[in-house]
């Protein structure tokens, strides 16, 4: 072969990246409709990343984009569709089988994020529950932190994790619209402040023997007449309730 | 906007370039370079998609040639463009605007490539080179693939057997049709060195292949 020839043969190795190459790169961002208003929703190709609604980035694209970018550090370029599930999972109030991108995140905030995950549409857990879901009963303060670094509120409900005072307590996009989301979702939260200011903090069912946090599915099937209110697991649990397998009030 | 050919016209001003130096139209068709810019400049998302556009061939190529395989060069392309966009997003934009992108690229591409290296060391040997062949081109005759192939083929496999910096300098010049200088501001050595890792490359590998020639070489 000729110097003339092997020149020739190099000069046809260039090559092409796969389509696809790109989307290992660059997230994508899209528009859709949610409980309180549009959303921006960027996802990479391991899932959603990051989540705003349009009010506090003023409806901005590019606000958006610069969030994203400080958060999570890649190109982020307008998508088509939304990723798959997200809708749904918008609608259903809960994440169901939705993949996540938690890259930009710290093993403990996932740990958090992962408890918070599992809270059920129109029920509410105290931040005190999510550090002692997650093995750490004393991280009480830090959980609040970590919830309020959720990169993907509303789709990981971190607006269901209130205080134990019966207030509802902070929110990535103000108390506002905490209030407005689990209004939305049928929360009571007269109701709740009402229990809480007489120092209710669990509800037990004489007929069932079984004591729950107040918004769990279970506690809100107990009639009045067979409800009674502690301030304490331990003083339901000493006067002969279990506590609930559902919503684990005392979950070590 | 600068046009396109006062960039060719830097280069010749060294006055090293005349003899790899090809018309200034091919030039301005293979430097995007003013247009990347002003569209990172407008916006650095957007402007990034134009600078993929623009470069993502070159990029790609030379991990594919200088790594030898199709599965690092991905990870390769994808981590030196990844890289690309954190930098640019804490760059003044003076220092945006004074970017040469594709050497710059070039430059980090090869740096995450020897850092993966040093990784990949001291780990057990992994799979073997692909020959990475082209896909054919239909408009080609048959028998015209089939030869093009079987060099293609080969050079690649050979390109491996080059000591590091002849690959590198051959694979800029010849794979990707970089001019001289740029592959010196690339390797970060001067022009000559630059010429000379090409030209002992490109001897190299056609006593690699006299030799390999009359043996065979393993199809797979």
């Amino acid at each position: 072969m000729s110097e003339h020839d092997i020149v020739a043969g190099l000069a046809g190795l260039s090559a092409e990246p796969p389509a696809e190459l790109l989307d290992r790169i660059a997230a994508r961002w899209v528009k859709v409709p949610g409980p309180v208003g549009e959303l921006y929703v960027a996802s990479t190709d391991a899932g959603v990343a990051y989540l705003r609604t349009a009010a506090s980035v003023d409806d901005d694209a590019r606000r958006f984009a610069a969030q994203f970018r400080d958060r999570v550090a890649r190109p982020l370029l307008p998508g088509t569709r939304p990723p798959a599930g997200v809708l749904p999972a918008l609608r259903g109030g809960r994440p169901g089988d939705l993949r996540f991108d938690l890259s930009a995140v710290s093993g403990f905030e996932r740990e958090v994020l992962e408890a918070t995950a599992t809270i059920p549409r129109g029920q509410v857990r105290p931040y005190a529950w999510v550090a002692r879901e997650i093995g750490n009963p004393k991280a009480v303060r830090a959980v609040g932190t970590a919830l309020r670094r959720n990169p993907v509120p509303i789709l990981i409900p971190c607006h269901r994790v209130v205080r134990s005072d019966g207030a509802t307590g902070e929110y990535v996009f103000g108390a506002d619209t905490k209030v407005r989301l689990l209004g939305g979702e049928g929360v009571d939260l007269p109701g709740l402040a009402d229990l809480a200011r007489q120092g209710v903090h669990y509800l037990a069912s004489d007929t069932t023997g079984v004591v729950c946090l107040p918004t769990c599915a279970n506690a809100r099937r107990i009639t009045p007449a067979h409800r009674h209110g502690y301030r304490t697991l331990g003083q339901a649990e000493r006067a002969g309730y279990r506590p609930c397998r559902v919503c684990r009030p005392g979950a070590a | 906007m600068k046009p396109a050919a006062g960039v060719c016209n830097r280069w010749r001003d060294h006055g090293v370039l005349l003899d790899v130096m090809t018309t200034d139209e091919t030039c301005a068709a293979a430097d995007p370079r003013d247009r990347v810019l002003a569209a990172l400049a407008a916006d650095l998302d957007a402007g990034f998609a134009e600078l993929y556009a623009a470069y993502r061939t070159v990029v790609f190529s030379t991990a594919l040639r200088v790594s030898g395989r199709r599965a690092d060069a991905e990870d390769l392309t994808a981590e030196a463009f990844l890289r690309a966009y954190r930098a640019l997003a804490g760059y003044p934009p003076a220092r945006v605007a004074g970017l040469a992108p594709r050497a710059w690229l070039l430059t980090i591409l090869l740096n995450v490539w020897r850092n993966d290296r040093r990784t990949v060391a001291r780990r057990p040997a992994s799979a073997p080179l692909d020959a990475a062949p082209d896909p054919a081109d239909p408009a080609e005759p048959v028998d015209r693939t089939a030869e093009r192939h079987e060099t293609g083929r080969e050079l690649a496999g050979l390109l491996a057997l080059l000591p590091e910096d002849q690959r590198i300098a051959v694979v800029l010049r010849h794979v990707d049709d970089l001019p001289v200088a740029e592959i010196a501001q690339v390797l970060g050595c001067p022009v000559g060195t630059a010429k000379s890792h090409i030209s002992r490359g490109l001897s190299r590998l056609r006593e690699l292949h006299a030799t390999t020639a009359s043996s065979e070489v393993p199809d797979e």
